[in-house]
């Protein structure tokens, strides 16, 4: 069993913008060059019009919980030691068929530890926060309000 | 179409415990040996091979240890709790197409050991899909359906204490059958309400058991059914499903989320089956987790949505209610083998021989994953 928290490959052709934005404080969301759809999890081809081409397009980071979890024992040592913390599916408010996991943070630069079930309701907004695991991954996590 | 064309005339099962001695291999052996000695026939007359592409032993091992002769069909299913009606059903296909002539299926598991958790080996990077998840921390499948659960107690204001008419239903169950592994293990709902949390909303008695076993299944074309000596239950319908913009267990990037595989699945069985919903004499729901038994009541049309909780309410899903569910006990309280208990405890129905028989079965649906690509059946009595 691994000691600390996975990480996502950041080196992949498909998603690496995505990573490389994260990086630089922006949520990027892969959009069709050809029909202007916006896609995720990213992919090679845009399953409106089967366009291979596609850019990437910074999005105001804002949401609403789409439905959250609240994993307890027996976890990874790692998430372990985090507990209690909360996961989040947020809706993105460009289009709510975009949605994206991650932690909720207990405040702006924040931690993922000590958030509850009773700080955490579906339909809360959310606004992104990127948190720094390693040097290519800065996580997007949830803080609560706008 | 394959409609009846073909038959389970043989099942086999080993015991089931939460540590047996014996290899996944070994055990595998031994139930596809009991299959067939269940259905009369010779290991050297199976042609066609079927099982789950998590399955650790290749068929060429399975084919040499048993002596089987010329093999001319194998395939695998992937997806695990979404794979067994597959597996049955690609067999059945190339059976009945002559492809093949005598079909064995089977699952060989031993995940008793909480080392061999799927989740406890995840790598330091992720790769694939599960990127978008694990990391961030939806490690477990648990999480992954706690995010689904909550949501769906949400829109329709179902409550715990709703929610744990599924395991205490199939806790009863599993008290009458010897082979269950929960059946010294009475549960009340107190004891649901109090037991811990594993991923809030979702608490210990909402998972599967983590077991060991195998289960076999030997498959025939109906005209070579011997009346005399087997016991026939025919595969009337079949399909698998995969819908639009499926993800594998964290199926949350469709227009509605709550809206899975298993209606895909359910729309091309029914179009194809002369038994319909109503007709359905017992079901076995794949119930890895609980809220899995509810989502599929509803995707396979048996309520309307969010009419679940209701519709199991009081016993609705016990031996004398509206729909007998899970009546082995199930994943949550028999033996956790991917759903092929569900499989075998449906033969067993209808053969009129179950612990817990369903007064005068003459069809069962068998359905497998809810949160994966997935696939049902159909299944008639003699
Ligand atoms: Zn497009």
């Amino acid at each position: 069993m691994i000691e600390n928290i996975p990480l996502p490959a950041t080196d992949d052709p498909v998603d690496a913008t995505f990573w490389a934005g994260t990086r630089c404080g922006e949520l990027r969301i892969q959009t069709c060059q050809q029909c202007d759809q916006m896609r995720f999890p990213p992919r090679p081809m845009c399953p409106s019009c089967q366009s291979q081409e596609s850019y990437w397009q910074p999005v105001s980071g804002r949401g609403r919980v789409w439905s959250f979890a609240v994993p307890s024992s027996p976890l990874l040592p790692a998430f372990e030691k985090l507990t209690p913390y909360v996961v989040a599916l947020v809706e993105l408010e460009e289009s709510p068929t975009l949605r994206l996991i991650g932690p909720v943070l207990h405040s702006v630069g924040g931690e993922v530890s000590g958030v509850e079930a009773k700080d955490v309701r579906i339909g809360a907004e959310v606004t992104v926060d990127f948190k720094r695991y390693s040097d290519d991954v800065a996580m997007p996590c949830w803080v609560l309000g706008k | 179409m394959l409609k009846d064309r073909t038959a389970i005339v043989g099942i086999g099962e080993t015991d089931f415990a939460k540590r047996l001695h014996d290899t996944e291999w070994g055990l595998a052996c031994a139930a596809i040996k009991a299959a067939l000695d269940d259905a009369g026939i010779a290991p050297s007359m199976v042609d066609a091979m079927g099982c789950f592409t998590q399955e650790t032993t290749p068929e060429f091992e399975i084919a040499r240890s048993l002596g089987f002769g010329d093999v001319h069909f194998f395939s695998q299913t992937a997806h695990g709790g979404g794979a067994a009606c597959g597996v049955v059903g690609q067999v059945a296909l190339a059976v009945a197409s002559g492809v093949a002539n005598v079909g064995v299926v089977w699952r060989s598991r031993k995940r008793g050991d909480p080392g061999k958790r799927q989740w406890a080996g995840v790598q330091e990077r992720v790769t694939d899909h599960w990127k978008w998840s694990r990391c961030q921390g939806l490690l477990r499948p648990v999480d992954e359906i706690a995010i689904t659960a909550r949501r769906y107690m949400h829109d329709f204001q179902v409550t715990r204490e709703q929610l744990a008419e599924v395991a205490l239903t199939q806790r009863a169950y599993a008290a009458n059958n010897p082979k269950a592994i929960m059946r010294d293990k009475p549960m009340a709902l107190d004891d649901y309400m109090t037991a811990r949390m594993i991923s809030d909303p979702l608490c210990l008695f909402d998972n599967c058991l983590e077991s060991d076993g195998a289960i076999a299944m030997v498959i025939v074309r109906a005209e070579d059914v011997n009346t005399a000596t087997q016991q026939p239950v025919y595969i009337h319908a079949f399909s698998q499903g995969l819908s639009p913009q499926h993800q594998l267990m964290t199926d949350y990037h469709g227009d509605d989320p709550l809206r899975s595989s298993s209606y895909t699945t359910a729309a091309n069985l029914w179009r194809q089956s002369d038994i319909q919903a109503q007709d359905i004499d017992v079901a076995q729901f794949y119930d890895a987790f609980s809220p899995m038994v509810l989502y599929c009541l509803e995707a396979y049309g048996f309520c309307g949505r969010g009419e679940a909780a209701s519709f199991i309410a009081n016993g609705g899903m016990s031996v004398t209610g509206e729909l007998p569910v899970n009546t082995s006990g199930g994943s949550l309280s028999e033996v956790y083998l991917h759903g092929m208990n569900l499989l075998s405890e449906a033969v067993r129905q209808l053969r009129g021989s179950a612990d817990n028989q369903v007064a005068g079965a003459r069809s069962a649906l068998v359905t497998t994953c809810d949160s994966t690509p997935n696939g049902a059946l159909v299944l008639r009595g003699a």
